[in-house]
């Protein structure tokens, strides 16, 4: 004969168990908001509290990087962001002798803390977490994916998406490069997808692939420092939620909306569309493909 | 001849086996309600419960995701095809390497045992990434795809678990059988073919098939070199979507995919089973 007794105990002891671990259950947290910055008055010369009256001083790296600078001498208006920077100064009503320029390291700017510039260019990416520790302007460049291929592949000469359209491509996995493969050139053979950038190089090195499809700034690194044999074959039209490049300023300071408002007047204007084809597409030799 | 009429003893007994079989039946019901009911309620208690649900099981999701993560499983099947066959076989060859006797086939031994130790320490990735990625920039002429060095990367690791499994199997049969079957006058060759192996791969199957399961879900690691299989597709969806659904739709479709293999390998074992049992 079974006794009941023993599987009724055995019962509640496991029921007892589990509403134990229930109990344990975590709180549910509670999000916080955050405040955004405000803008300025009025934007003039006379006006803006600059680190120095009458002067407009802006950061960069040392060195600063071709197709971003031209000659390591921010001071020349060459280069893409030189160009920026001189066409917001002219913006503010700061004449080319106005503008000084001065060197920070890249991890500095985007540190908290007090800042040797009112604004600094340098290829920052705008991002929630820098957003803590500085101010941002309005973004000045929108990131574009790049085509890049060895030399003695059949796609080096593309001239347009149509061209891509046979060829085997790569690109890193859960990137807007991926997307810019399977939305825009839809090639007919499936995309490669790697873990990370460092593969699919080595995948591009082995000839495994035709091109490789990464963001502008890695396409002029790979091609000029890491994959020698390599060149741009162009630049895709833009695609998903590319990164932005913003003007990174003191956390607070009173000249955010000022430079914001001159970034935004230029981006209406087609001036930093003008720039960016002439620094970017013609002078760096990265053509548009459409 | 009386025909047969159980004894009152006979009836009882059999109404008592009844009883309890119903009995077992009710209370293992019972049991499984009362524990699938607490789980439920803690899960969906909790109080992130709705997040969860949300990111992780999306119905419209998991439709988007289907046929991009049913593609990359047809990948998975083939390579898991062509890779079971050929570390199966691998396998087999090595371990009858590892089990020769005589002093002469010294260095086969050797190198057989060498090469188990090897692949069996070496980290699959590892292996993959050298195969995949090292050897095509040989540039050699008539390089193989990806995916059949990938294939081959796969069937070199897991050659190297089976050939052991194999050789346990080998090693299994009492020496007895070799003894009868040689004064029986076999040769070596003909005692492994017909007497050793038979008992040996019969008696590791279920572990072979084990194997045979791990590397089902093994063969998605050559997704590293490019090619884009199930659980891939998925991540590619996921990186879309910031929603895990498509993980676990890839999941389930693993667990479909992995319960013929299992169901064969219950039925070999308790085949064997009975066989052994003489029933």
């Amino acid at each position: 004969m079974a006794r009941p007794s023993t599987t009724v105990t055995r019962l509640a002891a496991t029921a007892a168990v589990l509403v134990a671990l229930t109990g344990c259950a975590p709180e549910e947290p509670t999000p916080t908001a955050t405040g955004t910055p405000a803008g300025g008055s009025t934007c003039t010369k006379e006006s803006l509290p600059t680190r120095t009256a009458g002067k407009l001083t802006i950061g960069t790296d040392d060195p600063a990087y071709e197709p971003w600078f031209s000659g390591n001498d921010p001071t020349n208006g060459e280069g893409f962001e030189s160009a920026v920077a001189y066409a917001i100064a002219e913006k503010l009503g700061y004449a080319k002798e106005d503008v000084v320029w001065t060197r920070v390291r890249f991890d500095n700017a985007i540190a908290p803390g007090p800042k040797e510039f009112d604004f600094d260019i340098n290829q920052f990416s705008i991002t929630d977490a820098r957003k803590q520790a500085v101010d941002f302007s309005s973004p000045y460049y929108k990131v574009r994916q790049t085509v890049i291929a060895l030399k003695s592949s059949k796609i080096a000469g593309a001239a347009s998406l149509a061209d891509l359209r046979d060829a085997k491509l790569g690109a890193q996995v859960g990137t807007t490069s991926y997307s810019a493969i399977t939305e825009l050139v839809k090639p007919s053979s499936q995309p490669q997808v790697y873990n990370t950038n460092d593969d699919a190089k080595k995948a591009l090195q082995n000839g495994q692939i035709d091109g490789l499809v990464v963001d502008l700034p890695t396409a002029f690194y790979i091609t000029a420092a890491e994959i020698t044999d390599a060149k741009i074959v162009g630049q895709v039209p833009q695609v998903g939620v590319p990164e932005m490049f913003g003007l990174v300023l003191d956390k607070g300071s009173a000249l955010t909306g000022c430079v914001s408002t001159a970034v935004d007047d230029l981006s209406r204007a087609g001036t930093l569309t003008e720039l960016e084809k002439k620094w970017l597409a013609q002078v760096a030799g990265a053509p548009e493909l459409t | 001849m009386t025909p047969h009429t159980p004894s009152k003893h006979q009836l009882e007994r059999t109404a008592y086996r009844r009883r309890q079989t119903v009995r077992s039946v009710l209370v293992a019901a019972l049991s499984t309600g009362v524990l699938g009911t607490l789980l439920v309620v803690a899960v969906t208690g909790a109080p992130g419960w709705e997040r969860v649900r949300a990111s992780f099981l999306d119905l419209d999701i998991a439709r988007d995701a289907f046929p991009a993560v049913l593609t990359g499983l047809w990948l998975n099947v083939r390579l898991l095809v062509f890779c079971a066959v050929g570390a199966l076989a691998l396998g087999l060859l090595i371990a009858l390497l590892r089990t020769l006797r005589g002093p002469v086939f010294f260095p086969v031994r050797a190198l057989a045992t060498g090469y188990t130790y090897t692949f069996r320490g070496l980290p699959l990735i590892i292996v993959l990434y050298v195969l995949t990625l090292g050897v095509p920039g040989l540039r050699l002429q008539g390089m193989p795809s990806v995916l059949v060095l990938g294939g081959a990367a796969l069937v070199l690791t897991y050659g190297g678990y089976l050939a052991e499994v194999f050789r346990a199997g080998i090693e299994s049969v009492h020496p007895s059988q070799l003894a009868a079957a040689r004064s029986l006058g076999l040769t070596y060759r003909q005692t492994m073919r017909h007497v050793v192996l038979p008992q040996a791969v019969r008696r590791v199957a279920p572990p072979l098939l084990n194997d045979t399961v791990a590397l089902q879900k093994d063969v998605g690691l050559v997704s590293l070199a490019g090619p884009i299989d199930a659980v891939r597709a998925a991540q590619i969806a996921t990186a879309e979507t910031f929603n895990y659904t498509p993980y676990i739709l890839a999941g389930v479709l693993f667990v479909l995919l992995a319960i013929p293999l299992i169901a064969v390998t219950d039925w070999v074992t308790l085949r064997a089973a009975r066989r052994q049992a003489g029933g």
